[in-house]
């Protein structure tokens, strides 16, 4: 707080955790979508379906397959029985939608309450044979984009197991199966190309649409990398097998239980990669993985110039700009090493959690690309104090903050321009295709400013509230 | 336990902490886990707020479920107090707080001893009441307490005003155009020369509370919020309320003749003679107001004997059911209200002006009472509007929860003689709407359908292959046209004849969509 001078080396600091993030029971608003024949079920309060209901907006009228198990005064005082309560709740559940999977998601009530549902949902299962998965993603222990990370550790208990031998293709996406068809048209033979996968099985861990997903398989698939398998996949029934023997790589910087889950639990071997998010990152990841592999990279330098310089005219207009990451969702560190490589300066990097040896690649890229780039290190400042933050960025008046929406129009109101930080979670941000999503949502308030240039009106508070942000 | 998808009210302290923000500095300090804080999100979105909304939280987390809050809340009351100066701290608890049951009013105790700031403890029960329930229950409290002060120190101003006055309570942020609301009714008492005396909460100030008992009489428009501490003041201070919802042109009149009828206590006394409002109402309601004037008109003929279903909060609900059938003409099969709580009251006030009355806060039952009875046109709130939408009917949006588009930039009363016109144009807009689509129906639509719907793109060249199309199929719908117009363009500008995932891809990169 003292100082806003920004460092030389990375440094990490930890504040008071006083700052605004989305609570991580969000996350069944993308993974009921992404997991098809899931049903979420959120054990918690009206405070927990109040939130869904207003974050999600348009989504919660379109039938949505997740739904509140409200907990009342008899179930918190425990004159009900919370067993013979979520029996009647989940068999209704069947009735109506038959879901492949129900997906518990515990919260801080459940919590406070050591309501019991690890010990609860085997024997729920046996009675309506429906499998049930656990995930405790509750504001008391984590923040949004850690939500995803539960309920995927708890999957991947249910991944089946590997076992060396069989070829494990039966599991892959759709997708994947549909691009062996046209690689004839890149003038390779397609015969060839499935019996070369000599490299042990690589399953891939992260929440993605599924476009994205064929994406990176295919970029993988250039460099004869065989994706076995994603975990989560569109079915639950398809769930990739894991074990000893099988490599995994995260492709979203926020799971690392999940990657200690594999690496523990399921015996596999973790690829410790940066994430494939900007150009920049997603050649390091391909790479990182290829040199696990053995094999040499084909093209992957050209493909990385050939998208920088379709990305010239936004990188033109974000060039020597500054931003300030609030922090929010995880993503700061990932997205920070992109906008410096694209000429940015970055202040400060506000990450609710930090995990250094998950990312431990991410922060080397960030530190080199510092380095090459010639500007100072950001200051990564874990669980971020907001008031505090706002009154650097007072002093720092930087060009763009990227925040929650809590702070972002007030943020406008005194003149500093504001990006919103969810949208980033939920747009296609990864691989060489998406680069450019990511520069559209970071150059919009930019392009906004620019279409409004000469109005004169920037700072929108009346004079004596200015200063007392 | 209950299987919910959808709530039409929140949870108590969102309540609580409208009415503390909607106070000019007054700081809410949630006792509350991490993402609690989202009321933030809603006030800067909704009411796009250009101020950093006056709520912090206390953040509950794994140590503090562990070992107790300790000093945490204390600091965190003190730190504010210091950071700026509110005059006033509520501390909320939210509904994982209070089952934690740690003593928050010694932590409030302790708090106050030090800061120069009040801190008091919002009593709301989690699992008792909702957030309007709340809302009316803090805005008492917070009343009550600085009433109580102000007695203890004589400042209390007791002396009633010279000329007419009234205090407004109960409008507050985040409240369905309370703002456009509010401006309508200075409008009206400027009109009848009576003075505002205060307007609780919304901008009001803690230091003017004392002021409130110089008031002639309270205005509470609106049923959920406001009614607790009008009784409170009538309890104490004599103070006669009018709780009358001026939303209609026979509502507006009614509650005028309330008003009237509490001044004329006073006036001859302090103004010497008794104040008559009745050319009044009938200057606006003829001429002013267009509305007494639509329902004659023949577009308003046309609607006579229409269905509406209405449905909504206590007050929207009903002063709408009675606009419907008392003022247009219209048929209401079915009023009804998520309000559980108030639902004698609702029933005795549409009792006569529909054939039906629903008392539910369950969106489904909603939902089946409007497929069952196929009303012409629903009033409800924003999940009644997409109830609408699935089965082909229009809706207007008369009530709470809304969405950022119920919050207009221009003005929009629905109280008032303003609001008269306002709601004229909604409900005619609502059944037009529905009658054209009728019209087009029947007739198969207009004849530039085809024209409309026909494929820009020459599909001729180009083979997609099945792939490329279901991953086509993937995208959605209302950017699905673009992205093929896209790579068939490119495919045409590179030579391709057919069209694969790859092809895809590459469209994407190389046009920068």
């Amino acid at each position: 707080m003292s100082s806003n001078r920004v460092p030389d080396t990375l440094t990490f600091e930890c504040e008071t955790g006083n700052y605004h993030t989305f609570c991580p029971i969000s996350c069944v608003a993308w993974l009921y979508q992404k997991i098809e024949d899931s049903f979420f079920l959120v054990i918690g309060t009206k405070t927990c379906g109040y939130f869904l209901q207003n974050a999600l907006g348009v989504m919660i009228f379109a039938e949505p397959r997740y739904a509140m198990a409200e907990l009342e005064e008899g179930d918190i005082s425990a004159q009900l029985n919370d067993y013979v309560e979520l029996k009647r709740l989940c068999v209704q559940i069947k009735k109506n939608r038959n879901p492949s999977v129900i997906v518990w998601i515990g919260t801080c009530t459940t919590e406070i309450i050591k309501m019991d549902l690890e010990g609860m949902a085997p024997r729920l299962e046996g009675e309506i044979g429906i499998p049930i998965v656990v995930a405790r993603a509750n504001g008391l222990d984590y923040a949004f984009t850690q939500g995803e990370d539960t309920v995927l550790a708890a999957m991947a208990h249910r991944c089946p197991d590997y076992n060396g031998a069989s070829p494990n293709t039966t599991n892959q996406d759709q997708a994947i199966q549909g691009l062996l068809s046209f690689l004839p048209l890149k003038a390779r033979n397609v015969y060839e190309e499935q019996s070369v996968s000599t490299h042990p099985p690589l399953v891939l861990f992260g929440s993605l649409p599924s476009n994205v997903v064929s994406q990176l398989n295919l970029e993988l698939k250039k460099q004869s990398i065989q994706v076995s398998g994603w975990l989560p996949t569109q079915r639950y029934a398809e769930l990739p097998s894991v074990g000893e023997g099988v490599y995994v790589c995260g492709v979203n910087p926020f799971l690392s239980r999940t990657a200690t889950t594999l690496m523990r639990r399921k015996k596999c071997k973790l690829i410790g990669a940066p994430f494939p998010i900007g150009p920049d990152g997603t050649r390091a990841w391909i790479e990182k993985i290829c040199s696990v592999f053995d094999i040499q990279p084909q093209g992957l330098e050209e493909r990385e110039l050939q998208v920088w310089d379709s990305l010239k005219d936004y990188i033109n207009l974000v060039r020597g700009k500054s931003v300030f990451f609030m922090g929010d969702n995880l993503l700061e560190v990932s997205l920070a090493r992109f906008l410096i490589r694209c000429g940015m300066i970055v202040y400060e990097i506000g990450i609710p959690y930090m995990d250094k040896r998950y990312q431990a690649a991410e922060l080397a890229l960030l530190q080199e690309t510092c380095n090459q780039m010639g500007t100072l290190m950001p200051r990564i400042v874990e669980k971020p104090d907001n008031y505090n933050q706002v009154q650097r960025m007072r002093e720092l008046q930087p060009d763009l903050a990227i925040t929650g929406m809590a702070h972002a129009n007030p943020l406008e109101a005194r003149g500093i321009s504001t990006k919103w930080s969810v949208e980033f979670t939920f747009a296609q941000i990864h691989g060489f295709t998406n680069a450019r999503d990511i520069l559209e949502l970071v150059t919009r308030p930019l392009r906004r400013n620019l279409s409004l240039e000469n109005l004169g009106w920037t700072a929108l508070v009346k004079k004596d509230k200015i200063n007392i942000i | 336990m209950k299987l919910a998808y959808w709530m039409y009210a929140g949870p108590a302290h969102i309540g609580t902490l409208r009415v503390a923000s909607s106070f000019r500095n007054v700081h809410a300090i949630m006792h509350a886990p991490l993402g609690d804080d989202y009321f933030n999100v809603m006030r800067s979105m909704l009411e796009r707020e250009r101020d950093f909304t006056p709520v912090t939280a206390s953040i509950v987390d794994r140590h503090v479920l562990a070992r107790g809050s300790q000093e945490k809340v204390v600091e965190n009351i003190t730190r504010k107090d210091k950071e700026e100066r509110p005059d006033l701290i509520v501390l909320t608890p939210t509904c994982t707080s209070s089952i934690l049951q740690e003593d928050l009013q010694n932590f409030v105790n302790r708090a106050s001893s030090t800061s120069y700031s009040d801190v008091i403890l919002a009593d709301v029960n989690h699992y008792r009441v909702n957030e309007l329930q709340a809302a009316d229950r803090t805005l008492e409290q917070i009343v009550r307490y600085y009433l109580e002060k102000a007695r203890k120190q004589n400042t209390l101003n007791q002396s009633i005003s010279n000329i007419p006055s009234v205090n407004i309570i109960g409008m507050f942020t985040l409240g369905f155009h309370n703002q456009h609301d509010c401006r309508e009714l200075k409008r009206l008492f400027q009109d009848l020369g009576i003075q505002v005396n205060e307007i609780i909460p919304e901008g009001g100030s803690i230091e003017n509370l004392r002021n409130i008992p110089k008031a002639w009489l309270n205005i509470v428009p609106y049923r959920e919020v406001g009614l607790m501490t009008a009784s409170y003041l009538k309890k104490e201070f004599g103070m006669p309320y009018v709780a009358i919802t001026p939303m209609g042109i026979v509502g507006t009149a009614e509650f005028i003749r309330q008003i009237e009828f509490y001044i004329n206590k006073w006036a001859p006394i302090l103004l010497g003679k008794t104040v008559n409002y009745e050319s009044y109402i009938d200057q606006q309601t003829r001429f002013v107001s267009q509305a007494a004037w639509f329902s004659r008109s023949i577009d308003c003929q046309n609607l006579t004997g229409k269905k509406a279903v209405v449905f909504g909060d206590t007050t929207h609900a009903a002063s709408m059911t009675k606009i419907l059938a008392r003022e247009m003409g219209i048929h209401v099969v079915c009023a009804g209200t998520y309000c559980k709580h108030d639902s004698d009251w609702f029933q005795e006030q549409v009792k006569g002006y529909c054939d039906e009355v629903l008392i539910t806060d369950n969106h489904t039952d909603v939902g089946d009472m409007i497929a069952r009875l196929e009303p012409s046109s629903i009033f409800g709130s924003q999940m009644e509007r997409h109830i609408g939408k699935r089965l082909d009917i229009p809706c207007g949006v008369i009530s709470a929860p809304v969405h950022i588009q119920n919050f207009p930039l221009g003005y929009r009363p629905f109280l008032g003689y303003e609001g008269t016109n306002q709601i004229a144009d909604l409900v005619y807009n609502s059944f037009t709407l529905g009658m054209e689509d009728h019209l087009l129906e029947i007739f198969g639509g207009h004849d530039t359908k085809e024209v409309i719907t026909k494929s820009l793109s020459t599909d001729l060249d180009l083979a997609w292959d099945s792939d490329s199309l279901s991953e086509l199929s993937k995208i959605p719908g209302f950017v699905r046209g673009k992205i093929k117009r896209n790579t068939e363009k490119f495919a045409r500008q590179n030579s391709l004849s057919k069209i694969t995932v790859e092809v895809m891809y590459a469209a994407k990169e190389a046009l920068n969509a």
